[in-house]
C-alpha cells in the first residue's frame, strides 16, 4: 500500500520552522509515498515558502491568532483537521512539548496508533524507540493506520531550508476553537539565573554529593554554587542535576540556589542531547546512566574509584575532589580566555 | 467560594528504578526477564500525581460535596497489592484495581481503554468535578500517551501535560505550570474542571509513612483486589527487536594524579573543537 505520508510541524514565534521539525521533515521524506505538508501557526506562509522544494504534493495549514498559543484544545483541533484532510497513513510530527501535549488524543480520536520518541525510521516503516526510560530499545512495526510518530532530535540531517525556496499556495483549513484555557504566557523557573542551555555542547551534571558534607564534616554550599556557576559562565555549559529537588528536600538537604526542576536528568528527568557530558559528585546508582544516554563524550570527577555508574559508562573516570579541580578549572578556563 | 475536587489519579506499577532489567521474549512477545519476580514501585511520576492530588483534597476539602481520591491502576493483582502495601501507608485514596499486564511493552491505546472504563464505573465519581491525574510519562513505556488518551475517552478537552504546579483560584479556575522546551514553564489558566493534569514532579516530596492512613486504606484495599476485572492489554505492534543498548565503555581510570594534571587535561578537552 502507498503510504500518504503527512509532516506536520507547528511555526516558532519568529514564523519559522525549528531545525527539530527540519529534521522531521527529512524523516518525512525519507520513506517515500505521497508527502503531504501540515502548518500550525499565526502565520505559515513564511515557513511555507522555506521548504517549498521539499516534494510535497499539498501544504495544508491551519492557522491565525488562536494557533499562536500552545494549548492543548485548539491544538487538537488543528491536528484533527489536517489528518483528515491529508487523508494521511503516517503522520511524523517533531517531539516538542506541543505534540507531546495533543497528538496522542487526536490518535485516539481518529482510531490511529502514536509511538512517541521514536529515535530513527527504517523501511518498513519501522521505527526504533527506547523503553523503561531508555535502558533498552526495541525497533517495532505497526499495521494499524493513522500512525502517528512523534520524533526526536537527530533523527536525520535537516531539510535544507532557505528563505523563499519558492512560494506555495498553502491550503487553508477551518477548525474550531472551543476551550476553557488561557495562555498567559512563559515563565523561567524560580532560578537566580538561567542554566539550561539546549544547544550547548558541554552538559555539566552537579550530582547530590556538592551539597553533602565535606573532609571537614561540613557542607560547603557557597562553595559549591561560586564553582558550578563560574564553569557554566566560562564555558557555555549546561547544567543537569542527578536527583530531583522534591527528593533532596524532602530528605532534608540543601538545595543548590540555581536549581530547577528542569536541571534533573535521569529517571525521573531529561535525557538531554549534547556531545560531552562532565560530571561531578554523582552517585553510582545505574538509573542515572539514563540521563547520559544521549551523550557521545562522556567524563566524570568522582572520589570512588569503583563507581557502577562511572566504569562502564563514562569514557574516562577522575578519582577527585571535585571541589578541588574544578577551583583549578575555572581558573584555568579564566587564564586561557 | 467553596472548591472541592473528585481527583482520579491514574498510576501503574514499575520495576524499582535500582532494578537490572533484561528483554525477554515470551509467547506474548517482549517482556522482562523475571519480570514477575522483580520487585516493584509505584510508577514515580504517578506518585508524585498521587501525592500532589492528596494535596490537594487536603487543601480544598470541602463542605459536602467533599474532595475525595482514587487512585486507579492497571497491574497483575499480586503484583499491585504488594506494592499498595507501602503506597497505602502514604496518603489517603481508595484503590480502583483493574487485572492486567503493566509491562512497558503494552499498547497505550489498550491501556488508555481499560482504565477509561475502570473510571466510568466509579461509583459516585461527579465527573464535572474531575479532575485526572497521573504521570506524563511512565518508567515504563515512557510514551506520554495514556493520559490523553483516557481524557479524550472521557470527553476532557483541557489538558496540561509535564505539570509542576498547580493553583487553584478562589473563583475554581486552575492555574497550571507546563514544562516546556528551554527551561521554562507555560503558564495557562483553566476555568475550572474537568481537566487532566500529566503531572512531571511537582513541588512534594514523597510523605512519610502514616500507618493510621494505611490502616484506612487498607479497609477497601482487599476488597477492590478481589474486584478487580481483568482486562485485554496487547501490544499493538510487532517488535522486530529488543534490546539492551550495546554500548559499555572502555572507562580510562585516572587515579593518583595531582589537581593541576587533571584540570589541564579537562580544559583541554571542554575547549576542544
Amino acid at each position: 500500500m502507498s503510504e500518504t505520508i503527512l509532516f506536520l510541524a507547528h511555526t516558532e514565534a519568529d514564523s519559522s520552522l525549528s531545525r527539530l521539525a527540519l529534521e522531521a521533515l527529512a524523516a518525512a521524506k525519507s520513506l517515500g509515498g505521497t508527502l503531504v505538508v501540515a502548518l500550525i501557526g499565526s502565520d505559515v506562509q513564511t515557513a511555507a515558502d522555506s521548504i517549498a522544494g521539499c516534494g510535497a504534493s499539498r501544504f495544508l495549514s491551519v492557522a491565525g491568532e488562536a494557533f499562536s498559543e500552545s494549548r492543548y484544545a485548539s491544538d487538537a483541533a488543528a491536528v484533527e483537521a489536517l489528518v483528515k484532510a491529508a487523508r494521511a497513513t503516517i503522520v511524523i510530527a517533531p517531539q516538542t512539548s506541543q505534540f507531546a501535549r495533543c497528538v496522542a488524543g487526536v490518535a485516539q480520536r481518529l482510531g490511529g496508533r502514536i509511538d512517541t520518541h521514536v529515535a530513527a525510521i527504517a523501511e518498513g516503516p519501522q521505527v526504533t524507540r527506547w523503553y523503561y526510560r531508555q535502558r533498552m530499545e526495541a525497533a517495532i512495526e505497526r499495521a494499524q493506520r493513522p500512525w502517528f510518530l512523534l520524533v526526536e532530535s537527530g533523527i536525520a540531517e535537516p531539510y535544507p531550508s532557505r528563505d523563499q525556496q519558492g512560494a506555495v499556495a498553502v491550503e487553508m483549513l477551518p477548525a474550531e476553537v472551543s476551550s476553557r484555557t488561557r495562555v498567559l504566557g512563559r515563565q523561567a523557573p524560580k532560578a537566580e539565573r538561567q542554566t539550561i542551555r539546549a544547544d550547548a555542547k558541554l552538559l555539566f551534571v552537579a550530582g547530590a554529593g556538592w551539597t553533602k558534607k565535606q573532609a571537614d564534616g561540613a557542607a560547603h554550599i557557597d562553595d559549591a554554587a561560586r564553582l558550578i556557576l563560574g564553569f557554566l559562565t566560562a564555558t557555555g555549559a549546561s547544567l543537569g542535576s542527578s536527583k530531583s529537588l522534591v527528593d533532596l528536600s524532602g530528605e532534608g538537604q540543601a538545595v543548590l540556589p540555581f536549581l530547577s526542576h528542569m536541571n534533573q536528568v535521569g529517571q525521573t528527568g531529561s535525557t538531554p542531547r549534547h556531545p560531552k557530558g562532565l560530571s561531578t559528585c554523582c552517585h553510582g546508582e545505574e538509573p542515572h546512566v539514563v540521563g547520559w544516554r544521549f551523550i557521545r563524550e562522556r567524563r566524570a570527577i568522582n572520589l570512588d574509584a569503583n563507581c557502577g555508574w562511572a566504569r562502564g559508562k563514562a569514557d574516562v573516570l577522575y578519582v577527585a575532589d571535585a571541589f578541588a579541580v574544578m577551583e583549578r578549572v575555572n581558573a584555568l578556563l579564566v587564564e586561557t580566555a | 467560594m467553596s472548591n472541592s475536587f473528585h481527583i482520579v489519579v491514574c498510576g501503574g506499577i514499575v520495576p524499582d528504578p535500582l532494578q537490572t532489567l533484561e528483554p525477554a521474549i515470551g509467547p506474548n512477545g517482549p517482556a522482562l526477564k523475571n519480570e514477575l519476580l522483580l520487585p516493584h514501585v509505584l510508577d514515580p511520576w504517578a506518585a508524585h500525581a498521587l501525592y500532589e492530588a492528596a494535596h490537594l483534597a487536603k487543601a480544598h476539602a470541602g463542605s459536602p460535596p467533599v474532595s475525595k481520591v482514587w487512585l486507579v491502576s492497571l497491574a497483575p493483582k499480586a503484583k499491585l497489592q504488594q506494592v499498595m502495601m507501602t503506597v497505602a501507608q502514604r496518603v489517603p485514596f481508595e484503590l480502583v484495581a483493574v487485572d492486567g499486564p503493566s509491562g512497558g511493552f503494552t499498547d497505550s491505546f489498550d491501556v488508555a481503554e481499560a482504565l477509561a472504563g475502570a473510571i466510568e464505573g466509579v461509583p459516585g465519581l461527579d465527573r464535572a468535578r474531575l479532575l485526572l491525574f497521573g504521570g506524563w510519562e511512565s518508567a515504563s513505556r515512557a510514551a506520554g500517551a495514556t493520559m490523553q488518551m483516557v481524557g479524550e475517552r472521557l470527553g476532557i478537552t483541557e489538558q496540561f501535560q509535564g505539570v509542576d504546579e498547580l493553583t487553584v483560584g478562589e473563583d475554581g479556575s486552575l492555574r497550571i505550570l507546563e514544562r516546556v522546551e528551554g527551561g521554562q514553564h507555560q503558564v495557562s489558566v483553566c476555568s475550572g474542571p474537568p481537566a487532566v493534569l500529566g503531572w512531571a514532579t511537582g513541588n512534594l516530596p514523597e510523605p512519610a509513612n502514616s500507618p493510621q492512613i494505611g490502616m484506612q486504606n487498607m479497609r477497601l484495599m482487599m476488597s477492590a483486589l478481589q474486584k478487580a476485572k481483568p482486562a485485554r492489554v496487547g501490544a499493538g505492534c510487532t517488535f522486530a527487536s529488543v534490546a539492551l543498548p550495546k554500548q559499555q565503555r572502555e572507562t580510562r581510570v585516572v587515579k593518583g594524579a595531582g589537581v593541576e594534571e587533571i584540570a589541564r587535561e579537562i580544559v583541554e578537552w571542554v575547549t576542544a573543537e
